[in-house]
């Protein structure tokens, strides 16, 4: 659905974008992952048509960006970083205008604009004006009119920012909602919404992709040993012996924590120890407290790829 | 001419539920009415300098009549102008600075629309306004066509109306023109009326009207053409010089549009 090929953006003298080139498939969640300044939000506009590319090209459903930009326009639904509101419309005025706007005939512009508002939570509040709504409203009005002319291609960039917990997550459940009708590239730097939304996420870092595969991918991909850490009552220099004896494990530390003792014991990937683990400990007289595996989370990676 | 219609009603209506457009036209007529009123009942105002003008007549013997209504329709016609001067600046400058600041020009520039159906759309509905802002002062001329001895000279009055509605489609055009050049609405604002001033004035830096930098800097004052307006002359020169000044407001504004894309971070 949508294809970008060795894509660059410069300003002056610096690479906003430096030759970046993926592709999203139809009815796909794409994360676009990245510090702040990454070239994110620059990515997306040319991808809008907001903004000329340097050089590259970029297809959504087949129309070239910079070609036949209308005809991309017509596809999309875009909600910038602020969303692009007039704060003295009413919800249902202003949908009404963008749905005029975005092509949708007039026949069908009341039935869209109630399609937006039901799915985005909206009904209630049709007759309000913008300026009087909360900030997760008024993100639920920007979200409304990135999908009032049911585009095949919908860009969310940082959808989730400045709203607080409970309204984070309904914005996430929403996006789930559109997922499967709608292509989605959605822009974030906050990695859990990642991990519960994207099918895919692409990692960019100072312009360009340093990696993209699935979330859970990702994660496995760079954690090259399992940890477990115990907390076992018991003497130190007999725990690490017994620990150690178990097959598979690499290598044991063991240290003072309060009345107990801690334990890391690291082995291969493949292996799942900890049922060994445990019959190892209480076989051997210990009291065992905690046992837990670590496994490298999103944003271990996302740290160990951007710094 | 969907996308216009869409554009310049939505324009209208954002004019219409903020206050900008109640106060931009209330202070409007109160300032064309009070000078309207001082102007012709005044103690300095037409009328009494009419009767003077008249007395004086009588007492030498000389001097032809004077046309009354005609001289209250040229008055009134110019303070029309000059407190448009004023005014129009503030009802354009939110124009696009406005859209760029809140973010919504983002927006329209992602929508298939074209940027000249956004050009076109937003100057239709600064002329609308502006024209539902000098419609009223169509009362006072009523007025004076109501007690007016000689008979009232419609073709004045209208021809009149011809030029203010054309002089202010030059400075709406030129406030959204400078609109879209900043995100700052005060910048546009005071921006445009100093240029607006600038062009009323510009006849006044002409050394004398005999060289060619006079003559040129004549033909460029917009006050200049308008005044051959109330005189109920409708001469080609002047709605071309009108016309053209907007359209070449509205290609630069076209042109700082397409720009936006090559400036923006």
């Amino acid at each position: 659905m949508i294809e970008v090929d060795h894509l660059s953006k410069s300003y002056g003298k610096g690479h906003a974008v430096n030759d970046i080139s993926f592709t999203v498939n139809k009815g796909e969640i794409l994360g676009f992952l990245g510090p702040n300044g990454a070239g994110k939000t620059t990515t997306m506009r040319i991808i809008t048509g907001y903004l000329p590319a340097t050089s590259g090209t970029v297809r959504v459903a087949g129309f070239d960006v910079a070609e036949q930009s209308l005809e991309v326009r017509k596809r999309i639904g875009y909600l910038p970083e602020t969303p692009p509101l007039y704060p003295e419309m009413a919800v249902s005025d202003y949908l009404q205008f963008i749905a005029r706007i975005k092509g949708v005939a007039t026949a069908d512009v009341g039935r869209r604009t109630d399609y937006a508002m039901e799915a985005t939570g909206l009904t209630q509040r049709k007759d309000d004006l913008i300026k009087r709504l909360s900030r997760g409203y008024k993100q639920r009005v920007g979200i409304a009119q990135a999908i009032v002319h049911d585009p095949d291609v919908v860009i969310l960039d940082e959808p989730t920012n400045g709203l607080d917990p409970n309204q984070i997550i309904e914005v996430r459940n929403l996006i789930n909602t559109l997922a499967g009708e709608h292509t989605i590239i959605l822009s974030t730097h906050i990695l859990p919404e990642v991990e519960e939304t994207c099918q895919r996420v692409v990692i960019i870092n100072q312009g360009q992709i340093v990696a993209m595969d699935t979330p859970k991918n990702l994660a496995q991909q760079r954690t090259h040993s399992a940890r477990t850490h115990l907390l076992i009552k018991g003497e130190a220099e007999a725990v690490q012996a017994a620990l150690t004896s178990i097959e598979g494990v690499t290598n044991v530390e063991v240290s003072e924590q309060a009345e107990l003792l801690a334990a890391t014991v690291e082995s291969q990937t493949e292996t799942d120890l900890r049922s060994q683990i445990a019959a190892c400990v209480i076989g051997s007289g210990f009291e065992l407290y905690e046992l837990r595996t670590e496994t490298l989370s999103l944003e271990d990676v996302f740290r160990q790829l951007t710094t | 001419m969907r996308n216009i219609l869409a554009i310049y009603r939505r324009e209208l209506s954002s004019y219409f539920v903020s206050p900008i457009a109640y106060i931009v036209i209330g202070v409007f007529l109160a300032i064309s009415g009070l000078l309207f009123y001082f102007g012709t009942f005044g103690a300095r105002g037409l009328i009494t300098q009419v009767m003077q003008y008249r007395m004086q007549a009588m007492q030498s013997g000389s001097g032809g009549d004077i046309d009354v209504p005609f001289i209250i329709i040229q008055q009134l016609m110019g303070f029309a102008a000059t407190v448009s001067l004023f005014m129009v600046p503030m009802l354009t400058m939110g124009g696009y600075a406005e859209e760029r600041k809140r973010g919504t020009m983002e927006m329209l520039m992602t929508s298939p629309i074209t940027e000249l159906q956004i050009v076109l759309g937003k100057f239709f509905a600064g002329l609308t306004l502006y024209a539902l802002l000098i419609a009223p002062t169509l009362v006072y001329n009523l007025y004076v066509a109501k007690f007016s001895d000689p008979s009232f000279p419609w073709r004045i009055m209208w021809s009149s109306y011809l030029g203010l509605l054309l002089l202010g489609s030059v400075l709406i055009a030129l406030g959204l023109l400078i609109s879209s050049l900043t995100e700052s609405q005060i910048i546009a604002g005071v921006g445009t009326f100093a240029i607006a001033l600038f062009l009323w004035l510009i006849n006044a830096f002409a050394p004398s009207t005999g060289t060619i930098i006079g003559q040129v800097l004549q033909y460029l004052s917009v006050i200049q053409h308008y005044e051959e307006f109330t005189r109920g002359v409708i001469d080609t020169t002047s709605v071309i010089f009108y016309v053209s000044l907007t359209v070449l407001c509205l290609f630069l504004t076209l042109q700082s549009l397409n720009s936006m894309r090559w400036r923006r971070a």
